[in-house]
């Protein structure tokens, strides 16, 4: 699975990073996300899911990918 | 180019007077914007004074106007009744870069909430810790009164919370009185609601010139104390006077409680009416509270957990009463939006209140139902451009997710320790239509009893 963001959503609230650490980042002073993994793991599906679903903007998609 | 080019924009019907449509828009506003979806469609026309309003609707429209970058529409120049209430010097709203960068300096950031949230339920105890076992209140004022103290003590910080009281409360109420359309025309015409918008502006700036003064005199506090006036305090010009003027300081407070502020307290009385209104949607709410806290966790902890019926009661609360019926931006060249013209200099509008009652998108659309955004419904993520209570895109409200934290706070508290009814027939809860501001009509009274504990 690969993440994309739209970037003329993201506001950089950080919910993505609460959800997922490993994979998202807003770093201080950044307005907006930082990818750490674009493509996570499927042990890190459920917290990826979390990010996408949480997050405020819906900036976040998960896409499947062969 | 070819023949075909965009059509103009049809022109609503109406507003056949001087200056178009804008007594409409200043006494039934509603009224107005579901007519130009009913005769224009996605897109129509009406107008306000000597602008053009070309107002969309439906997703399409709606995803073109809210990714839109501000080199083609402008928020700035688009709400010419803030001006007055915010001050000079103050801009109604930032680009969208700087917008960004506010949610580190507002404090708005996911890492804070849990501290906002206990600090929102400390101050929903204090108040209900004068209302005895039953009473009366009014909605409306009640919660006016809790905003200013939990956008003040999140945003700006506990000190100066501190320092206000039920004075800054009213007085801030009548700045936002000072919302007519009319200021579309002449933000200083010679109307009431004006006179005690700027009446009030004075006197708020007189009781931050006195808590001003006070920190002089008693010079700074410990660093764990300073809040955000103490640090706008400490930057001086060389010779030592301070850099910010009363006037200054107060005009950064208003516009950063402003956003925060009638629209939760309005929103939050509308979730008390609708849920009373609705008693098995209210039965939902309390069992599900009473689920979470029975095993007597903390406020600051469960407010930012998943409350789905609260949760989906506020959403639709919002979908039903959004508290800005009405987005606008300034068109700054020539485009075409879905085969439609518009000009530079006309305004463009996008509308909660439209958008989020069009039945193709949510089913009887008038019922109040949270359980459409139960899985599997999820009307809303389903309808990211036209379920739009906080607008969408670039231009959404930065602080949605403090709000929906905030009110999943006050109602914790609120529901864990009375129970309320209506105190008043229930067609007289209507929206106050009369300011681009949309509050209720008051009186907004409402009875409580105090719970009995039940047994664990």
């Amino acid at each position: 699975m690969r993440i994309v963001v739209d970037r003329d959503l993201c506001q950089g609230h950080g919910v993505c990073e609460s959800e997922a650490s490993s994979i998202f980042e807003v770093p201080k002073r950044a307005t907006t996300v930082t990818l750490l993994n674009e493509r996570p793991s499927d042990e890190q599906r459920a917290e990826v899911l979390a990010a996408v679903k949480f997050c405020p903007t819906h900036a976040l998609r998960m896409i499947e990918e062969e | 180019m070819t023949g075909s080019g965009p059509r103009q924009p049809l022109r609503v019907s109406g507003g056949d007077r001087p200056g178009g449509h804008l007594e409409e828009l200043r006494t039934d506003p509603m009224a107005l914007l579901e007519r130009v979806r009913a005769e224009c469609g996605d897109i129509g026309l009406f107008e306000l004074a000597d602008r053009e309003v070309v107002l969309l609707s439906g997703a399409s429209p709606n995803e073109f106007f809210f990714r839109a970058p501000e080199e083609l529409l402008d928020q700035a120049e688009a709400y010419p009744f803030m001006k007055p209430i915010f001050g000079e010097g103050v801009v109604f709203d930032a680009s969208p870069e700087r917008r960004r960068e506010m949610l580190h300096n507002q404090a708005l950031r996911d890492k804070f909430m849990r501290g906002h949230a206990a600090t929102i339920a400390a101050e929903v105890d204090t108040m209900v810790a004068e209302w005895g076992d039953e009473g009366e209140i009014d909605l409306l004022d009640w919660f006016a009164e809790l905003t200013i103290y939990t956008s003040s003590s999140c945003l700006i910080g506990k000190r100066f919370r501190d320092q206000l009281d039920r004075r800054f409360a009213d007085l801030y109420h009548d700045l936002e009185q000072g919302t007519d359309a009319l200021a579309f025309v002449d933000p200083y015409a010679p109307i009431e609601s004006f006179a005690k918008r700027d009446a009030s502006r004075i006197k708020l700036v007189g009781l931050v010139q006195g808590i001003m003064d006070d920190r002089v005199a008693s010079g700074p506090p410990a660093d764990e104390d300073r809040d955000l006036l103490d640090v706008l305090m400490s930057i001086t010009h060389e010779d030592g006077a301070l850099r910010f003027s009363a006037d200054e300081v107060t005009g950064v407070f208003i516009s950063m409680m402003f956003a925060g502020h009638h629209t939760t307290s309005t929103t939050a009385s509308w979730m008390v009416i609708e849920l009373l209104k609705s008693p098995e949607h209210l039965r939902h709410v309390v069992d599900e509270l009473d689920e979470l806290y029975a095993t007597g966790s903390e406020v600051s902890y469960q407010a930012l957990r998943e409350m789905p019926w609260v949760e989906a009661s506020l959403k639709e609360t919002l979908r039903m009463h959004p508290p800005l019926i009405l987005l606008l931006r300034m068109a700054m060249e020539d485009f075409e939006v879905d085969g439609v013209a518009v000009s530079a200099g006309q305004m463009v509008g996008a509308s909660p209140w439209v958008s989020n009652r069009i039945a193709e998108d949510f089913p009887e659309p008038n019922l109040f139902d949270p359980a459409r955004y139960i899985d599997p419904r999820g009307e809303d993520s389903l309808n990211p451009w036209t379920w739009i209570p906080f607008g969408a895109g670039r231009h959404r409200c930065v602080g949605a997710a403090f709000a929906m934290m905030q009110l999943k706070a006050i109602f914790s508290v609120l529901l864990r320790d009375f129970e309320l009814e209506l105190a008043q027939p229930e067609d007289t809860y209507r929206a106050d239509m009369s300011k681009m501001v949309i509050q209720l009509e008051q009186p907004v009274r409402v009875g409580y009893r105090r719970r009995l504990k039940a047994s664990s």
